[in-house]
Order: C-alpha cells, then sequence, then structure tokens
C-alpha cells in the first residue's frame, strides 16, 4: 500500500473504499431525508385527514400569497442582517486590538471572547433573558442610572432584543474569522505605512482593512446564514407571537402538526440561505481574485 | 508591533463585559438563597443546586445528553477517521464533492436537519427513539471530528510511514502503530468537539426528542418557555462549568483557537 498522494488507480480505489462507510451514512442519512423533505412540501394536509401524499402546489401558494409568510421572511432576513451588521462594527475593531496584544493576555481574551460560542445557547440566551427581564431588568437598571435613557427600554419579545442576543452569540465567529485574517497580515506593511508618515488612523482603513476584507465578509456570511436559521434566541427572547422562519417551521411540525407546510418554510429557507451564500462567495471570491491565488 | 491605546482598551473592556455579562448573571443568580429570581450579593446558597436531586427529569435528561454526546461522538470518528485519511492521502475522482458533503451539515441549518431526520426517522419506523438521537447527532458532530483529524493527518510527516511500510509493516500494521498515535491528538480534540456539539445542540434535537429521550438542552428550553426561576438558572450554571472544564482540557492539548478556526472557517461555506 503505497501512501503517497497519486492517480495511480489502484489508490483511488484503497482511498474511495476508506470513504465508502461515511458516504452510504451521509446518502442514507442525509440525501435522502432532505429529499424526502423536499417531496413533503408537496404533500396536502388537513386537520382530520392527516398528511396526503398527492404532489400539489398548495403550500408554496400559500406561502407566496399570504402576507403573514412574507413578513415572517422579511423579520428573518432583517434581524440577520442587523445582527451581522453589529457583530461586523464591533466585531473587527475587537478582533484587531486583541491581535495586537501581548503574550498572555492575547490567549487569555481569546479564550474569554471565544469560548461562549461552545457553551450552551440555551444557557447563554437564558441569560440575555435575566438581563432584559421586564422593567426591572439589570440592562435598563444600568442605562437609567447612566442617564441614556430616561424611562425603561423594552428588550424581551421584541426585535431589539433578538438583535442583541443574536449578535452576542453570533460574535465569536466574527471575532474568529477577522482574527484569522489578521494572522495572515505582514506587520511589516503596517510599520512601513507609518514610517513613511502615515498616521494609525490611515494605516487602519488604507492598509489594514483593505486586507482583512475578505474576512470580514467571510465571517459576515458565517454570521448572516446561522442568525437566519437561529431556533434557541429567536423562541426564549421573541416569545410565542414574534416568529422567525425556524420558530415558524418548528410550530407547524410540532404544534399545528401540518407538516407538509412546516416542510415548505424549511426549504424555502434553505434554498434562500444557499443562494445568498453561494452568490455572495462568489461576488467575495471575483472581487478579491488575486488574494485567494 | 505598536501597543493598544487607552480608547482601544476601554473598547476592548466593554466588549469582553458584554460577552461574558449573560454567562455570569446566569451563574451569579444560580447562587441565590430566595425563591425567586435575584441577585444575590450577601448571602450566597447551594439550594437551587440542591433542588436539582428532586428534579428527576433534569438529571435524567443530563444521563441522556451525556450517553448521547459520547455514543455519537465515538461513532462519529469510527466514520471520520477512515475518511480523513482517503481525503487526505489519496488523489481520486469526487474527492472534492466527497468532502463537500461531509462538511454539509455545517451549512445545511439545523432546523432543517431536524425536519428532515423527524420525517425520516417517522417513515422508518425509528421516530423518538434514542437510536434515531444516536444517528442524527453522529451526522451533525461529524464535520467537527472530521476536520481536526483530517488537520492532523494532513500536518502529520508522511516519511515516517514510508519508514515503517520499507521496513515490511503492512499497511494495519503501519496504520495502527504509526498513523494513529501520530494522529491520536487530532483525535481526541475532535472527539471533544464533537462532544460539546452534540452535548449543546437544542435545534435539530428538539425535533426528535420525546418524553424519555429529551436532552438536557431540550429539558432546558421547554422549561424556560413555561416559567423562568431559579432552578433552571443553576441547571444552566452546571452545564456552563461542565462546558468549561472540557472547553480548557481543549485548550491545553489543542490550542483553542486553532479547534475553532477548523470550526468557524467552514461553517458558512
Amino acid at each position: 500500500m503505497s501512501t503517497t498522494v497519486s492517480a495511480n488507480p489502484s489508490d483511488a480505489r484503497t482511498g474511495l473504499t476508506l470513504a465508502l462507510p461515511a458516504l452510504m451514512l451521509f446518502t442514507g442519512v442525509v440525501v435522502i431525508p432532505l429529499a424526502m423533505t423536499v417531496l413533503l412540501s408537496f404533500h396536502d394536509w388537513g386537520q382530520y385527514k392527516g398528511i396526503e401524499p398527492v404532489f400539489i402546489l398548495k403550500n408554496w401558494i400559500e406561502i407566496v400569497s399570504d402576507p403573514y409568510y412574507a413578513e415572517m421572511f422579511w423579520r428573518t432576513f432583517r434581524v440577520a442582517v442587523l445582527a451581522t451588521l453589529i457583530t461586523a462594527v464591533f466585531g473587527v475593531p475587537e478582533a484587531y486590538i486583541l491581535n495586537r496584544m501581548q503574550g498572555p493576555w492575547k490567549g487569555l481574551f481569546l479564550l474569554i471572547i471565544i469560548g461562549p460560542l461552545l457553551i450552551s445557547v440555551v444557557a447563554r440566551t437564558l441569560g440575555w433573558a435575566l438581563l432584559f427581564g421586564g422593567n426591572n431588568g439589570l440592562v435598563n437598571k444600568l442605562l437609567m442610572t447612566s442617564g441614556l435613557i430616561a424611562s425603561p427600554l423594552r428588550f424581551m419579545f421584541t426585535e431589539t432584543g433578538m438583535v442583541i442576543a443574536l449578535a452576542h452569540a453570533m460574535m465569536p465567529f466574527m471575532v474568529l474569522a477577522v482574527w484569522t485574517a489578521l494572522q495572515r497580515l505582514d506587520p511589516q506593511v503596517e510599520n512601513a505605512a507609518l514610517s513613511l508618515g502615515a498616521g494609525s488612523f490611515t494605516v487602519i482603513r488604507r492598509i489594514v482593512l483593505p486586507q482583512i476584507m475578505p474576512g470580514v465578509l467571510s465571517g459576515a456570511i458565517i454570521v448572516f446564514s446561522l442568525s437566519a436559521s437561529a431556533f434557541a434566541t429567536p423562541a426564549i427572547i421573541g416569545g410565542r407571537r414574534l416568529k422567525v422562519a425556524a420558530t415558524l417551521a418548528y410550530d407547524e411540525f410540532l404544534n399545528t402538526l401540518n407538516w407538509p407546510l412546516g416542510a415548505a418554510v424549511a426549504v424555502l429557507l434553505l434554498i434562500a440561505l444557499v443562494l445568498i451564500v453561494v452568490g455572495s462567495n462568489a461576488l467575495i471570491e471575483r472581487r478579491y481574485q488575486e488574494m485567494f491565488r | 508591533m505598536s501597543r493598544n491605546g487607552p480608547a482601544a482598551l476601554v473598547f476592548h473592556t466593554l466588549f469582553v463585559v458584554f460577552m461574558v455579562a449573560p454567562i455570569v448573571v446566569v451563574c451569579w443568580v444560580a447562587f441565590t438563597p430566595e425563591g425567586f429570581l435575584s441577585i444575590p450579593t450577601t448571602n450566597f446558597s447551594l439550594r437551587w443546586f440542591k433542588a436539582l436531586a428532586n428534579y428527576p427529569e433534569f438529571v435524567h435528561a443530563f444521563a441522556v445528553s451525556l450517553w448521547l454526546g459520547a455514543l455519537s461522538s465515538c461513532v462519529a470518528l469510527l466514520f471520520a477517521v477512515p475518511a480523513a485519511l482517503a481525503l487526505s492521502r489519496y488523489q481520486f475522482r469526487g474527492r472534492d464533492a466527497l468532502s463537500a458533503l461531509f462538511l454539509s451539515p455545517l451549512m445545511i441549518p439545523h432546523v432543517v436537519l431536524g425536519i428532515a431526520f423527524l420525517r425520516f426517522f417517522t417513515s422508518a419506523g425509528i421516530g423518538g427513539t434514542f437510536l434515531a438521537l444516536v444517528i442524527a447527532h453522529v451526522v451533525v458532530v461529524f464535520p467537527f471530528a472530521l476536520r481536526l483529524t483530517l488537520a492532523a493527518a494532513t500536518g502529520m510527516d508522511r516519511s515516517v510511514e514510508m519508514a515503517a511500510i520499507s521496513l515490511g509493516a503492512d499497511g494495519w500494521t503501519m496504520f495502527r502503530r504509526v498513523t494513529l498515535p501520530a494522529i491520536l491528538p487530532g483525535i481526541v480534540s475532535g472527539w471533544m468537539l464533537a462532544f460539546i456539539q452534540s452535548f449543546d445542540d437544542l435545534t435539530m434535537t428538539i425535533f426528535l426528542a420525546t418524553p424519555g429521550t429529551e436532552t438536557l438542552p431540550v429539558r432546558m428550553f421547554l422549561y424556560i418557555q413555561d416559567n423562568i426561576d431559579p432552578l433552571v438558572t443553576s441547571v444552566s450554571a452546571s452545564v456552563i462549568a461542565i462546558t468549561m472544564t472540557v472547553l480548557i482540557l481543549l485548550d491545553r492539548c489543542y490550542g483553542l483557537d486553532r479547534v475553532l478556526t477548523a470550526k468557524g472557517g467552514d461553517a458558512g461555506r
């Protein structure tokens, strides 16, 4: 058995054989269930008759024609875009500051900032629910004592609360993406600009930012797609009435039991996300072609 | 390299406060001696941690989560190690398509996966069983197990393998005595990251869990939907403590930024 990478036919066979168990698992448990879900979205459903395996466009027509769904998808999109913007506005400078820190501090703060990524999202969202909590919430108390606001703001069961909690949940992805891009930067270029008389603001704007832009954009794509399909945060902070795509699909499946309609919502979410992600990846790669060489 | 100015440090401090505030507040409230949600200042008590023993549904859900995480991470690695060797060692047609397929659970929203699994397992007649949960979790944690194993397999010195072969070892002996020990750190980190992902998953699992097979995040979520009280904060604080332990272990033995770059880097692609 040779271990060098070559196009030798027996090698190709060994490679395929090794990958075969995983391939079979994925075909059986990912590809087929997804195909079944797409099919399910064309089935009929009735309160008393249950799911009828026919091929009709009923669910799709309902989603397209009922303004309720348009509003819900628009909310999903709006919340995800705002969360993405917040992570970019705060995450990019933080990654830059983090990268300029010395020795042990760098490692410690990196752990503190990206560690939450691995902490249960239910626990983190519960934290925001406690901080927001009604008129006596900690955030409101803080804002009122500091004189920033006169009367308490509503965070629970509002889109504002949802956006803040989502931005917090997704922040590590943005910091990580920018951090990775900063690692590839040559510090000598910054020093060269400084020695040529550029101010530090000019260096950031003209030297650093253009070079890490692909990192920022790929971070934004990750944050956007995860925010648009988030479930726990919108469900806990948004409550039962403020629905986004994921929570609506959950409701259709486990409360209303209208599986075909829920499947249609989920499939539409998947298609929209794939189009947005693939489209923007292609745009980024074309725009920054020279950096990917 | 120049140092950060005072303005940058103020920004940094506020940022860190923002990041840790919700986590700190949950752990803090968990130590309240009161029967309602409050932030203890002078008296701290373990009353709500002790109260957990009287809620068998949380204890049971915790056991389900531990077993599910351990089992699905092990099974995922059984599939991921050969797949990682295939992807890192051999050239064959469709290799890129294969790796895209294997990483696809990162890109498909978990709500969609949950729905697809629910539909599939119900039709297959194993809906609501622990087996269905294990299979679903194997798929969802597979990309994490694969990426870290793949990084280790790509990074190892291939000439040691050649030396083993030239000294007369067969393929299996080479794998067992040379390749496996060399990629073991990647496998162990992959297992830990996979375990955390399984242990934390809510969005996909909530579609599959039934009262007997509820995992801890599902139980916590359903509890929070009804009411938020100190009990659920003590559950969350315990979960946070467990995750932090694994996190520090991961950081010590592999470097958290390496683990997470492998995690975050492809999530949106």
